[in-house]
């Protein structure tokens, strides 16, 4: 019974906890109830994926209405393999968060961030389950909404610009692809994706549709920060509470860039997408200077926060450009890129976290040589960072390795000195924060630790797990290869 | 080219473009928002157009009528004009802090304090 309402469930579940954290009004209950929230909804993703890998995509007709008339919810393996990250990452970062957002958040305004956290993972989980184009834009914005609204909680009074820029440029590309929905519509007079992409293929190949997809790529380009539409990321990564900027960074530019793979592959159909010759040399050219300023801008940051930030958009690179290969190697690399990117990242900033937790700070020129007092948590920071390097057996390095053999395959020898180049760089701003932790010599300007904070062993714990996650998938990858590829070649062959 | 015809999208893009340039030229966060809210009202009105079908009455079953225009783009609308209205609140609400914390809405002068 319950497993055939489980796509429903994975939007209805924290839909319906949002308002409930409010009627608690008590922070540790709100805590305790989204954490609860967020495993039951692991689980439920560790369902769908099991059910998905055995038999064929799973159709669900909200309220009984059927598609192309009514909402219709569609988990194929891609959506399943996408809820699973989000769901995982969800669950490890409340794990930890309890200390933190005591710690960074107005007492009063803790139950309210934990409703906003709920909508937001709403919002994502909704984005991937949607089978509906209309639905899937109000979902962007109930997830971007809360969004702003969590990151203008932080302590910076810059985090308000930060939450104001983001939801001027948000807004601006939540309203294009509005335009692109409508405009869909127009043409086809309809709004469910499956539906949409058979018309497509049927309809003559207007302007209207062209239009539609140009003002589709806009739009999602500024949801997932993709180079050059990126302006909103870096300050609203920095200024934003810690756990809001640790979640943010692992799931959001990931769900729009899963929106987009959803659009070129599922709706407009490969063809389509790749026939203007210039579309794929686009997305090449913003891939690369992704990957370059990104690189370039996170050496010469001085805040921690930010030199993640600015690595979150070379990264974000990396994804577009296995799209822009045009090939099942690349398309996959994408994806087990969007899935050990996600964990790289929540490692680092969970350590980050850690360390502005016990420090009140994330300025490099105050930290100098304080990793002989926190060992613990640098250790495990090292191995995020090796991981994001790309260093061998951890899952950085798989990514990596797809990357560079989908470019080989597919010609482009470029794009292989470009990921390694950008490998440098990575080592030369993970490499500074090490050095400057580790070797530098304490002066007066260093921050000092805060000996009285209540420890946040579940953070540690987290912590930990996700550091395990990093090596694991290093070593063993049948499970995100081996789904990559096969959704990958779902797609290409469709 | 029938100008008069596409009259109403001709208004749509006129709106888009002045909303979208109040968001990008105007120094002031509230006016910014104003921009915002043109630009999608300019959306609104597109969506709205589309469903209208020449000589169709509303989509009500009877005996007299055979043509109805699409309701469809009416609802959607109005599940936009509920997001719409949500960011303005919101966007408002960010507005009245960024006052109180930084004693301006002026964009320029914000931008100046956090240097």
């Amino acid at each position: 019974m319950i497993i055939s309402q489980l796509p429903a469930l994975q939007v209805i579940l924290p839909l319906v906890a949002a308002p409930l954290c409010v009627i608690f009004h008590h922070r540790e209950l709100a805590w305790l109830l989204t954490l609860l929230v967020s495993l039951i909804s692991f689980c439920f993703s560790c369902m769908l994926l099991n059910q998905v890998l055995v038999g064929d995509a799973i159709t669900y007709a909200m309220g009984g209405w059927v598609a192309p008339w009514g909402i219709e919810y569609y988990i194929d393996k891609l959506a399943a393999y996408m809820l699973l990250i989000i769901n995982g990452i969800a669950f490890l970062v409340l794990l930890g968060a309890r200390e933190i957002v005591e710690s960074e958040i107005a007492s009063d305004r803790i139950y309210l961030f934990y409703t906003a956290f709920l909508l937001n993972l709403t919002g994502l989980l909704g984005v991937i389950t949607t089978g509906d184009a209309f639905n899937l834009f109000v979902f962007i914005e109930i997830a971007s909404l809360s969004s702003y609204a969590m990151i203008s909680l932080g302590r910076d009074k810059r985090s308000l610009y930060a939450a104001f820029k983001y939801l001027i440029f948000g807004t601006v590309g939540a309203s294009f692809i509005l335009i692109s929905v409508g405009l869909l519509y127009a043409v086809t007079g309809t709004l469910n994706i499956a539906d949409l992409s058979q018309q497509l293929t049927n309809a003559e190949n207007t302007s209207t549709i062209t239009t539609a997809f140009v003002f589709f790529i806009v739009g999602i380009g500024i949801k997932a920060a993709i180079f050059p539409l990126h302006l909103w990321l870096p300050d609203a990564y920095t200024y934003s509470p810690s756990i809001v900027s640790t979640f943010l960074a692992g799931t959001t530019t990931k769900v729009f860039i899963y929106v987009l793979i959803r659009f070129i592959y599922s709706l407009y159909g490969y063809e389509f997408s790749f026939f203007a010759e210039s579309f794929h040399y686009l997305l090449m050219f913003t891939a690369s200077g992704a990957i370059f300023f990104g690189s370039y801008l996170a050496i010469k940051q001085d805040s921690l926060k930010r030199i993640l930030a600015y690595s979150s958009i070379a990264q974000i690179g990396y994804m577009v450009l296995g799209i822009a290969l045009i090939t099942e190697l690349g398309l996959m690399a994408s994806l087990v890129h969007i899935f050990n990117h996600a964990f790289i990242k929540v490692g680092l900033f969970l350590a980050v976290t850690a360390i502005i937790y016990f420090y009140d700070t994330d300025s490099l020129k105050k930290l100098m040589g304080i990793a002989k007092q926190t060992p613990f948590i640098f250790a495990l920071f090292i191995i995020s960072g090796l991981s994001l390097i790309g260093a061998p057996l951890t899952s950085g390095f798989i990514s990596k390795w797809y990357l560079i053999k989908a470019s080989i395959e597919a010609d482009y020898w470029i794009f292989v000195s470009i990921i390694v180049i950008s490998s440098v760089m990575t080592i030369i701003y993970i490499g500074r924060i090490i050095e400057t932790t580790y070797f530098k010599p304490a002066d007066k300007q260093t921050a000092t630790f805060d000996v009285d904070k209540r420890r946040p062993y579940l953070l540690f714990l987290s912590l930990v797990v996700i550091s395990f996650i990093n090596i694991y998938f290093g070593v063993e990858t049948s499970l995100n290869v081996d789904m990559a590829s096969q959704i990958a070649n779902e797609l290409i062959s469709k | 080219m029938d100008i008069l015809g596409s009259f109403n999208y001709w208004v749509v893009i006129i709106l888009m473009m002045i909303g979208f340039y109040i968001i990008i030229a105007n120094n002031n966060l509230v006016k910014k928002i104003i921009g915002i809210n043109i630009f999608q009202t300019s959306i609104f009105i597109m969506f709205i157009s589309m469903g209208k079908v020449m000589d169709g009455t509303a989509p009500i079953l009877n005996n007299l009528n055979t043509l109805y225009s699409s309701p469809l783009p009416h609802v959607l609308i109005l599940t936009a004009i509920v997001v719409g209205i949500s960011t303005t609140a919101l966007a408002l609400a960010i507005i009245i802090r960024i006052h109180a914390a930084f004693g301006t809405i002026e964009d320029d002068e914000i931008q100046q304090e956090i240097k």
